[in-house]
């Protein structure tokens, strides 16, 4: 019985062939584990259009680094123990779904989710009855930590990380934060704003752990110099210096409300 | 959440660069032996160029990148270059994102980021 034989191909499909199936035998590339935890990359900020009131100074904005700061870098840490009973992700789902009001009165956060990607306007209390609108990026965000960068015109070129972990058999929550200050103007006033700092982080922790019916908690705060240089090439950040782009804004406002009357 | 595990090996290149191979995570437990890894590049073996290897990185938080940031000021500090090399397309994103690219330059392979570096 005569055995029916290929057509003939020419070679170069055989090879052809050939590298399309040991193509399809490669195993897929495995995501690394941190794959779903980061913010995809973005140019510049984008505002959802239910916050544009309070992003003006966050809209269109890049990212800025602790690289791209002007003043000296700075590292300060604020910790306080909760108790065993509280694991470090139940306080970091927590400190995600009540975010917003576990600030300092007085103060807005203007997002209601914590995930990669998300950009949230942010009004401070500057003192004096002034509102600083600015904003921030989730830049991360995994069970047991998340954090912020911060756009060009924060306060600070940095980022904040807000973690629980656990440490003699309890759950410590933390605060750190990785900044420079974005311009010379704010430079000038980092004696001040570190002690608001101070006040605005410690009763955060404090409303945190409230949250769990923990009172009296004692609170650590380290600071350290990482570089005690100022990067004097960045100087014109002060353009987009939120402070006076939102007094500005407030001084405005009356123009924009007949603008919007006479349309 | 896993144990983060990292291992670093440093090679000398000739007299004055020298490459750290980084081998698993990169997270705020890495700040001790990235500490030494420096040191011995720069100490042991005079190092004025670091190359980070990023080739079998696995994964990276976002206290890691601030632990990149922590080894840039000491290298910017001693007028030392630093650069890097072996980035997947998600962890150059994250380099990206995070605008640590415009601090620590990015290359396809070794041999080219040698070349950059020590000539810079």
């Amino acid at each position: 019985m005569s055995t029916p034989t290929q057509p003939q191909q020419p070679a170069g499909i055989e090879e052809i062939q050939l590298a399309v199936q040991e193509t399809e035998a490669l195993p897929a590339q495995a995501a690394p584990r941190d794959a779903a935890y980061w913010a995809p990359k973005v140019d510049r900020l984008v505002v959802d259009p239910e916050r544009a009131a309070m992003g003006f100074n966050v809209e269109g904005r890049r990212v800025t680094g602790p690289q791209q700061g002007f003043g000296r870098l700075w590292q300060r840490t604020y910790s306080a123990a909760l108790r065993p009973t509280v694991t470090p992700e139940q306080l970091i789902k927590e400190w995600k779904e009540h975010f917003a009001s576990f600030w300092p009165k007085g103060n807005r956060f203007g997002a209601t989710l914590i995930a990669p990607g998300e950009v949230a306007p942010i009004a401070v209390n500057a003192g004096g009855g002034i509102k600083l609108a600015t904003g921030v990026l989730v830049l991360y965000a995994d069970p047991e930590s998340f954090t912020f960068m911060t756009p060009e015109g924060h306060m600070f070129a940095g980022w904040i990380t807000f973690s629980g972990h656990v440490e003699n058999e309890t759950t410590v929550m933390r605060i750190q934060i990785m900044l420079r200050t974005s311009d010379p103007l704010f430079e000038v006033t980092w004696p001040v704003m570190r002690r608001m700092e101070d006040r605005f982080w410690r009763q955060t922790l404090r409303n945190v752990a409230a949250h769990f019916g923990i009172t009296g908690i004692v609170i650590e705060e380290k600071t350290v110099a990482l570089d005690k240089r100022r990067q004097w090439k960045h100087w014109r950040n002060v353009w987009h210096n939120s402070a006076i782009r939102s007094m500005l804004h407030l001084l405005t406002g009356p123009v924009r409300v007949l603008r919007r009357a006479a349309h | 959440m896993t144990t983060p595990t990292l291992n670093l090996d440093v090679r000398p290149v000739g007299s004055s660069a020298a490459v750290i191979d980084i081998r698993g995570d990169i997270t705020a437990a890495s700040e001790q032996p990235l500490a030494a890894a420096y040191d011995e590049a720069t100490t042991q073996h005079g190092a004025q160029a670091l190359i980070l290897n990023f080739t079998d990185l696995e994964y990276m938080n976002s206290s890691g990148i601030g632990m990149l940031v922590t080894l840039l000021v000491r290298a910017n500090r001693q007028r030392q270059k630093l650069a890097a090399y072996g980035l997947t397309d998600h962890y150059r994103q994250i380099f990206e994102l995070t605008r640590l690219d415009e601090a620590i330059t990015i290359f396809d392979d070794e041999n080219t980021a040698l070349a950059s570096t020590i000539t810079l």
